[in-house]
């Protein structure tokens, strides 16, 4: 059987941004264009995640070449359920990105990065090779690169240098990591490196390897120590850029983190998952009071990014079935509502022309759709029940109690106050009180961008309420997760 | 190419290079096609050819090649990632995995007996990028002076 369908949403974006690069000068034809692709990659990756929930785990083996020697892609549930996701917020990107990004900028490629981006985002979630994991992450960050300098403005060319700078730096570790582990294996397909790892048992030098990549990793996902050079980079680009990577980029890093820690160090779990356990709630810590402490809207979205990570990263830690199961919720929740929250900070931008929350208020009475946008999407992200975040932070505390890590998992929960706090701020001082708009933009130029934040707000919605839904595909991903076998079995085929 | 008040005499070079010029694009040709099997390929193939246009721009200058080569090279990276991507795509067409490659010896009327690979197809491809990506690099590069 030929499994060739799970290389489309990788080829797919990448065709489009080639096709792009030729159509620099006709605007129409990359809208057009770009939007129509968009469309039937969201179309191939429902029809993929319902044929993987009908056949189990699909894997392609690229050039003919047998795992574990050649490359694998392998989509289980929990890798094209990202991937679809991914596409949808690329899709309501796209469509803000018309409205707000003009010709001057988008004649130099603009949609050509988005589509190499969301090549690179597809690819390190359906590959299940080491090596080929890294060539997905420079895709990746070679686009990120472009985007966030895209615009040339002063304060983006000084955060592009430090950008690169930290990213080049821990690309170089994960090479290193690789050779590492590559040289105590011999393999680097994930699936026999999960057997070869289990065949050497817990030794040091393992543990070692597993915390450099957690480095790696971690540098990418902002977790801990490593969140520093996050809040500037992604304070610098427009907000359909800082959308995507605040949606995709940190989440591709803890998709990584979450699937190297389940399915191949998993010899010294006392260790390395105690020590992310610790990790994940001094991220959310950290987030949170970086949520707090800041006054301007951006940066308050960013630092919750921080708060999702570490919540999602615990869930992952408690190795337990409601704590994966949670985490999986939890991760495709903070995708679609981080998306949604920095598409509405960039409306009031446009609307404002500043995210300082002390130069304007009282939004609400001329803009009463937005407000009450904001007000769903906050309460949606700190988790109010019937809302999105519901359900998974529910079953990562519910993980966290079951393994009896009872102060972690209070700090998650407590976590979830602070949170709402720091959207609320925005939403106290920057919709009500008294009217001060320092610019008004026409009411009907609004209109149109709402439209991609409505979209993912009903899909957020959606998510919410429709758990019973969607449990049984989630339930699915769990599984993968929580029991290696399956995913092993299903690439190399015993 | 700098701006130096003197004006360099570099006839010499600029003779040699109209007939380097030639040699040097035919090698990178031959290294093109003798890759797969030996050393060679696209890769270093493009890279030569790049070099063959370095050396143009080293006698004359940026604005004297443009005129002899009016290439948008952006345009020639992405040709090349288009026939690189197109020649995976056709293992859709034949049911075998993506990248999938296959070879046989076909007789050509003057070359005789030839050995050919559907990897050459992606090794074109590849040419054609590294061509376009190095070319306009040092364009840009050298166009800000």
């Amino acid at each position: 059987m030929n499994n060739n369908i799970i290389i489309l949403p990788i080829i797919i974006p990448m065709i489009t941004a080639v096709l792009l690069i030729f159509f620099n000068k006709q605007e129409k034809v990359q809208k057009y264009l770009s939007a129509v692709s968009s469309v039937i990659n969201i179309g191939i990756s429902v029809f993929l995640v319902h044929y993987v929930h009908t056949n189990g785990i699909i894997s392609l083996e690229v050039g003919d070449w047998k795992a574990p020697f050649g490359i694998v892609l392998v989509a289980d549930m929990y890798a094209i359920l990202l991937v679809l996701t991914a596409n949808i917020i690329v899709f309501a990107c796209l469509l803000f990105s018309y409205k707000i990004v003009d010709y001057n900028r988008s004649k130099f490629f603009y949609y050509s990065g988005v589509m190499f981006l969301l090549t690179g985002v597809s690819g390190a979630f359906l590959t299940g090779d080491l090596f080929n994991l890294f060539v997905f992450y420079e895709v990746m960050l070679m686009s990120s690169y472009f985007l966030i300098v895209h615009g040339n403005s002063k304060p983006q060319l000084r955060e592009t240098i430090k950008y690169i700078l930290v990213n080049v730096i821990s690309s170089a570790l994960f090479v290193i990591s690789v050779a590492f582990l590559y040289a105590v294996t011999g393999t680097l397909n994930m699936a026999d490196l999960s057997l070869r790892v289990a065949e050497l048992g817990s030794s040091g030098i393992i543990a070692a390897i597993s915390i450099m990549y957690l480095i790696v990793f971690g540098l990418k996902g902002a977790i801990f120590p490593l969140f520093f050079w996050m809040p500037g980079s992604y304070q610098a680009p427009p907000a359909a850029v800082t959308a995507l990577f605040g949606a995709l980029l940190t989440k591709v890093g803890v998709y990584s983190i979450t699937r190297v820690f389940t399915l191949i160090f998993l010899q010294d779990i006392a260790f390395t998952h105690t020590f992310i356990a610790w990790l994940a709630v001094l991220t959310i810590i950290f987030g949170v009071i970086g949520a707090i402490s800041f006054s301007d809207i951006k940066q308050i979205v960013i630092y919750n990014i921080l708060t999702g990570v570490g919540v999602i990263l615990f869930g992952v830690s408690t190795m337990t079935e409601s704590g994966l199961e949670g985490s999986v919720y939890y991760m495709i929740h903070d995708m679609i509502i981080k998306g949604l929250l920095f598409l509405l900070v960039g409306i009031v931008f446009s609307i404002t022309g500043t995210t300082n929350l002390d130069k304007f208020s009282g939004l609400i009475k001329k803009y009463p759709t937005l407000g009450w946008m904001f007000f769903i999407a906050a309460l949606a992200l700190a988790g109010i029940p019937p809302l999105s975040g519901f359900i998974g932070k529910l079953k990562i505390v519910q993980g966290g109690f079951e393994q009896g890590e009872f102060v972690l998992a209070f700090a998650v929960l407590l976590s979830s106050l602070l949170v709402l706090y720091s959207v609320m701020k925005i939403f106290i001082n920057g919709f009500w009180g008294e009217e001060k708009i320092p610019q008004v933009l026409e009411t009907s130029q609004v209109k149109s961008l709402y439209v991609p934040a409505a979209f993912l707000l009903a899909l957020s919605l959606f998510y919410g309420l429709g758990t019973e839904f969607i449990s049984s595909y989630i339930k699915q991903a769990e599984q993968v997760l929580l029991s290696p076998d399956l995913y092993i079995e299903a690439v190399l085929k015993e | 190419m700098k701006k130096t008040g003197l004006k360099t005499n570099d006839l010499i070079l600029q003779t040699i290079t109209k007939i380097v010029l030639f040699i040097v694009i035919i090698f990178s040709f031959h290294l093109f096609f003798a890759g797969h099997n030996a050393p060679g390929g696209g890769f270093i193939g493009g890279l030569i050819t790049s070099g063959a246009i370095v050396l143009l721009l080293i006698a004359f200058d940026v604005k004297t090649v443009k005129a002899i080569l009016p290439i948008n090279y952006v345009k020639v990276a992405a040709f090349g990632l288009l026939i690189a991507i197109l020649s995976g795509i056709g293992s859709f067409l034949f049911g075998v995995p993506f990248l999938s490659h296959t070879h046989g010896h076909v007789h050509i009327p003057v070359l005789g007996d030839t050995h050919l690979a559907t990897a050459v197809i992606f090794d074109l491809g590849v040419y054609f990028v590294v061509v376009g990506v190095t070319m306009t690099i040092i364009q840009t590069i050298g166009e800000t002076e």
